[in-house]
């Protein structure tokens, strides 16, 4: 198998990594995804004020605003993004078995059952 | 065979995955904790609304959402500044570097400092952790994470002190990097908790 050539940056590992780093976020573009997560921050505060106004779509919608910060954090500030894929794989895996284990759990007593 | 290059400390580096190993060994490490703090989140939520005695949420306890609100963004923002420390010394910025890492820290002492008053209060309004179910699923849930950013507040306030002592140069800037994913990873698992511990909440 050849290699790329090696460079004085232990992370490149080759020509795929490297060109998977270029295209990070500068300074200014992590400040704009700084001001949209507080932005959606307050708004999830404003819902859970009208939450009686809101009815069952509340829950489900402070789910998808806060599972949406969580995919904004993951991929701009820990650059999920930008780097290999085997990161991606080896982060969502945790999250899944979490997820996994978690609905197990509520099937053995019963939630899901009427 | 070609053979990796070695590092300083003997031991080579470049795997057969293509990827980095002591940040593939960071990656791994924060899937672990997704699943330490999602057992105890699914342990919050399993108990909610089961205590049989003592104050709980919607009987005789309620959050303070504005105070923690303000405490959410004060996280956030320290996610901010953690990522600029690192774009400052991937451009060579060491005093960039030392300003944004110091920053974090302290984003990270107002937060668990906050947390720890919040503590206090609740304790005053007769909920502890031997209280009941409410109690011992939140402050096992709230006070894992309180100390793991309390160790990532350590973490940082190393990298200052070696950032001080300029030991930390864009060549190894994955020291940055590393701690910048364990800050994230402990900033992302309180956006899971406000939500689903105190926004959840009864009304």
């Amino acid at each position: 198998m050849s290699h790329a050539p090696q460079t004085s940056d232990p992370t490149q590992g080759g020509t795929s990594a490297a060109a998977r780093h270029v295209g990070h976020p500068g300074a200014k573009e992590y400040v704009v995804i700084a001001v949209i997560l507080a932005v959606v921050t307050a708004i999830e505060v404003g819902v859970y004020y009208i939450q009686g106004q809101l009815g069952p779509v509340y829950k489900p919608m402070l789910a998808i605003l806060s599972i949406g910060k969580f995919a904004m954090v993951a991929m701009f500030f820990m650059h999920l993004k930008f780097d290999s894929r085997f990161f991606s794989l080896v982060f969502v895996t945790g999250i899944l078995v979490a997820v996994a284990v978690f609905v197990v759990f509520l099937s053995m007593i019963r939630v899901f059952f009427v | 065979m070609q053979h990796a290059e070695p590092l300083d400390h003997g031991v080579a580096e470049t795997p057969s995955l293509g990827v980095d190993n002591r940040k593939l060994l960071m990656w791994l490490f924060l899937g672990s904790e997704a699943m330490f703090f999602g057992s105890l989140i699914a342990t919050y939520l399993l108990y909610r609304g089961k205590s049989v005695s003592g104050p709980f949420p919607g009987h005789g306890f309620e959050y303070n959402i504005p105070y923690t609100s303000v405490s959410s963004f004060v996280l956030l923002m320290s996610s901010l500044t953690m990522v600029l420390a690192l774009a400052a010394i991937q451009r060579g910025d060491q005093r960039g570097l030392r300003t944004w890492l110091l920053a974090t820290a302290m984003l990270g002492l107002v937060f668990v400092g906050g947390q720890a008053f919040e503590f206090t209060s609740f304790v005053e309004k007769g909920v502890t952790i031997h209280t009941n179910v409410f109690g011992s699923s939140f402050f096992t849930l709230t006070g894992f994470h309180g100390a793991h950013v309390t160790v990532g507040i350590v973490i940082l306030l190393s990298l200052f002190v070696m950032a001080l002592r300029g030991r930390i140069t864009p060549e190894n800037s994955l020291t940055i990097e590393l701690a910048g994913l364990y800050w994230h990873f402990v900033d992302v698992v309180w956006i899971l908790i406000f939500t689903l511990v105190y926004l959840y909440s009864a009304h």
